[in-house]
């Protein structure tokens, strides 16, 4: 479907439409919500990682002055088991509801037990230290190898383990387990002439988003519930407040406020419900806010991981066979990334020989959830560090070696799916033209390292409809907001469409009531399937503007062409009109125009990308500093540039702080010690140097720009490539992320 | 609860009076108070940035100071950074060079960086690097942060010569 070909629009650098909001603080994000008697909400939460809730006595905190409800589970009517599809995986509606307000017990420090609404937060905080909990403290499993023991302790008595698709006899903090096969595993090791294998582990990590959660609520005494939030996915929030609620689904409205950043983390939901039920409860709207610690402590970070991947090659640098176990931490419910990391592993490369033995583990932690990529950094890990220790055994170069190996189109993945074309090698070649590749790098202690990493992208589905001004722009709504100039990427599309120009399209994200079904921006989605709904809205506008023209000059509409924005008719007489002309007599051609589609496209392209990085290691403090940074990643075709290299380098980054400083720290009883920013370090600006970020365009087939995702792949290479540079520095190889100093003034034998 | 404060303070140019409760901190009272949502709450602790704000000439961040201590000061909000109709060279510098994809950060971004070229109009990529570092942004890595800040010193200088 793509033609390589000349745009106008695509390929261009204007200022995104919300800009100008955002740069003089007018754009409203979720916690500047106001409303005449708002009431501020606040939450209690288990200090505890693993406790029986024996009791809980609200009436002192409800008799407090100031204070207009207060709920706990009791509010909540107990669900049932359902699976619902949250966008970037499914959950069990009995678990989501429990994560909300703790029932039976507290499974996390951190997990929400009552909440309370009062004139300002002050008072909600002062009136949460009025509620009684009584506890019964019990032991906890808080590390994935440790949970899977028999004699561990149970997070839920009763979970048994989805055992290959069977469910075991015996309770277990194995959620699931399940594995993918190619080939002859054994046939492929013997014909390696090098075997590398290691263990690897990591630790939880946070999205880091600086706009902690927030909902705000009204109830109204009708049952209509309005939700104002951050999200990432107004109707996904919908579906759960909805089923959480058990309320009709058609009496919940949300109303998507500008986010500040997600990453996956704000998917689920925590607060839209507390802030409904304290609505109902008061008659009152209501406002809840997070702090930063409730954000670190009981929000969905990315599982802690403990890996083991085995690859052999033989000596001309052709993988043989390739095995990875992989034991993911879930928290405290099923549906850790486990899957995805599954389909990740080793996908860039083309395996004939592959066994993924994979494992979804209970722990006393937050519940994790979808991190940019999920699960892919924490296995790329393991196989881009591999590959260089099996580069270095044979005298190749890991660049060489990776353009011998890459997968290509119709190499089938470990896990089963067969790729359509893939830009693996366009990014190792333009890793390997980069001047970065080829700079002399002079000096003691410092090295480069490279990696590569996949991520296979999603297909969700997606509404716009667009209506046509008289001024000859158009109005487009959307349901995806926006978080990284979205509006910007979609409205270029159904621009390039009607042959108008970025800044005559005015996109809207409406809220739930407004436009049809929308999923969440996530999975790398947006540009691709919305961008698709936009430019199939505009072809319906287009065919429609047609027919005004040809209604306008008494012709018949099939003979009438549109090209570069202008409608012509050459048959005899010779007419034409641009678009602009043509809106301004739409009220003499039968009236108002609007243009719609939905759509719901399977197959997104996936997306790879490779990076260069030099470091310098201080062999005193163990400090690993960033000197040099190139990312190469196949965009398909670049809507706006500016945005693609800022997901590249925003990316790019997340992956560094991972790589070197970010990590819950845990005491034995399971409790976070570090939820501040102060204490859960984040890349600042003087971490860093500039992210040379390198658009690859191989043209996805499937989308009529070529249009690939490429918000997640950038996170998923720095690790390895920055544990490959620290080899390349100072001769150790780090197993354990982050590769923080005390970690490498280990592995130098230092402390 | 204790009574509440008068508070005679100028923010943006403009005499303001509220009252506000002792233990208010400043980005409280400009957020709940005042309707001035700009300043943003990214951690209440002082180690975000999001809530910068400048408090007669010096960066500051709005959740560690108190709503009283105003009193009789002067605060620049980023409210307050445009003129009318015209937008301040830094906003405009963040907008070409695309400085910004979710932007809750950015209003601290544009108020440090105002007190940055405050300070030193012509600052270099270290200068700025070093200076933004008390303000996290976790979306774009910084590069285009730093860039619109080295273009916008550029600009200003350049009309401040022309
Ligand atoms: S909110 Fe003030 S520094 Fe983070
Ligand atoms: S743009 Fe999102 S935190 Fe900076």
């Amino acid at each position: 479907m793509a033609v390589e070909k000349e745009y106008k629009v695509i390929g261009t650098r204007p200022i995104r439409h919300d800009g100008v909001d955002k740069v003089t603080g007018r754009a409203l994000y979720g916690a500047d919500y106001q409303a005449a008697g708002l009431l501020h909400g606040r939450v209690l939460r288990s200090p505890h990682a693993h406790a029986r809730i024996k009791s809980i006595n609200t009436s002192r905190a409800e008799a407090y002055p100031g204070v207009k409800a207060v709920v706990t589970a009791a509010d909540l009517t107990a669900s049932q088991d359902k699976i619902v599809d949250l966008g970037e995986g499914a959950v069990n509606l009995k678990f989501m509801c429990d994560n909300i307000l703790a029932r039976e017990k507290a499974l996390y420090k951190g997990h929400a037990v009552a909440a309370v609404a009062a004139l300002n937060g002050h008072i909600a905080e002062e009136a949460l230290e009025l509620i009684d909990v009584e506890y019964e403290v019990l032991p906890s499993a808080i590390e994935v190898r440790a949970a899977m023991q028999d004699d561990a302790p149970l997070v839920h008595e009763d979970m048994k383990t989805d055992e290959m698709g069977k469910q075991s006899e015996n309770s277990s903090n194995i959620a699931s387990h399940f594995q993918h096969k190619k080939g002859d595993i054994e046939k492929g090791f013997a014909e390696a002439d090098v075997v590398i294998e290691h263990d690897y582990v990591t630790g939880t990590v946070h999205q880091g988003y600086i706009e902690p959660h927030n909902a705000s609520a009204v109830y109204n005494a009708d049952g209509e519930i309005t939700i104002w939030c951050s999200t990432q996915g107004a109707f996904n929030a919908r579906g759960q407040v909805a089923e959480i609620l058990q309320h009709p689904v058609s009496k919940v409205k949300v109303v998507p406020m500008e986010i500040g950043g997600g990453f996956g983390g704000k998917i689920s939901v925590y607060l839209e419900p507390l802030a409904a039920l304290l609505s109902k409860k008061s008659g009152r709207p209501v406002k809840v806010l997070m702090s930063r610690e409730d954000v670190f402590e009981s929000t969905g970070p990315t599982p802690a991981s403990y890996v083991r991947v085995k690859i052999g090659a033989t000596n001309d640098g052709r993988i043989t066979a390739a095995e990875a176990y992989i034991a993911f931490e879930a928290g405290a419910y099923p549906g850790s990334p486990v899957g995805a990391a599954a389909m990740c592993v080793f996908s860039p490369y083309k395996i004939e020989n592959g066994f993924i033995d994979a494992y979804d583990v209970l722990v006393n932690k937050a519940k994790t959830n979808a991190y940019r990529a999920p699960g892919s950094t924490n296995v790329a890990f393991a196989t881009e560090t591999i590959i260089d220790e099996i580069c270095e055994k044979i005298g190749m170069d890991p660049i060489e070696f990776r353009l011998l190996n890459s997968a290509k189109e119709g190499d089938s993945r470990v896990d089963g799916p067969v790729f359509p074309r893939i830009g693996f090698i366009e990014t190792v070649e333009a890793a390997k033209d980069h001047p970065h590749y080829s700079a002399p790098l002079e000096g003691k202690h410092k090295g480069r390292g490279t990696a590569t990493g996949f991520w296979p992208n999603f297909a969700f589905k997606s509404s716009v409809s667009i209506n046509v001004n008289p001024d000859g722009t158009i109005s487009l709504v959307e349901g995806s907001t926006d978080i990284g100039g979205s509006r910007a990427s979609i409205a270029m599309q159904a621009a390039e469409v009607l042959g108008i120009s970025a800044e005559s399209v005015h996109p809207t994200v409406v809220d739930t009531n407004s436009v049809g079904y929308t999923d969440v921006t996530g999975g790398s989605h947006t540009t691709y399937t919305t961008g698709l709904a936009a430019y199939e809205a505009a072809q319906d506008v287009k065919s429609q503007m047609i027919e005004r023209a040809a209604k306008l000059w008494e012709v018949d509409a099939k003979e009438i062409e549109f090209a570069d924005g202008i409608f012509r008719y050459v048959n005899g007489k010779e007419e034409e009109i641009d678009f602009k002309g043509l809106a301004e007599k739409l009220g003499q051609t039968g009236g108002p125009l609007m243009g719609r589609a939905s759509v719901a496209p399977s197959g997104a392209g996936s997306s790879i990308g490779t990076h260069i990085v030099d470091v310098e290691v201080d062999v005193d403090t163990g400090k690993v500093e960033i000197l040099r940074y190139t990312a190469t990643q196949d965009a398909g075709k670049a809507i706006h540039p500016s945005y693609v290299e800022g997901q590249i380098q925003g990316g790019a980054v997340q992956g560094i702080g991972w790589a070197l400083n970010e990590e819950y720290i845990f005491n034995e009883d399971g409790q976070m010690t570090n939820a501040s920013f102060l204490d859960y370090r984040m890349p600042t600006s003087y971490d860093l140097p500039m992210i040379d970020a390198v658009i690859v365009e191989v043209p996805h087939p499937g989308h009529p720009f070529g249009v690939r995702g490429v918000g997640e792949t950038p996170i998923v290479a720095p690790p390895a490539a920055i544990a490959n540079a620290i080899y390349d520095a100072v001769g150790v190889r780090l197993t354990e992320l982050p590769m923080s100093p005390e970690r490498v003034l280990k592995a130098l034998g230092k402390i | 609860m204790a009574d509440k404060v008068h508070v005679k303070t100028v923010i943006n140019g403009e005499a303001v009076e509220f009252l506000c409760e002792p233990r208010d901190s400043l980005l409280e009272v400009l957020r709940d108070n005042l309707m001035l949502t700009g300043a943003k709450e990214g951690c209440n602790n002082g180690n975000c940035g999001a809530c910068s704000v400048i408090l007669n000439g010096r960066l500051v961040n709005s959740c560690l100071v108190l709503g009283a201590e105003i009193e009789g000061k002067e605060v620049e909000t980023v409210e307050g950074l445009a003129e009318p109709n015209k937008l301040h060279p830094i906003q405009d510098a963040f907008l070409e060079n695309a400085a910004l994809q979710c932007g809750v950060c950015t209003p601290g971004f544009l108020m440090a960086a105002k007190a940055l070229l405050n300070e030193n109009p012509n600052p270099t990529e270290h200068d700025v690097r070093f200076w933004l570092a008390g303000n996290l942004c976790r979306c774009t890595g910084y590069d285009k942060i730093v860039r619109a800040v080295l273009d916008a010193a550029e600009t200003m200088s350049t009309e401040v010569n022309a």
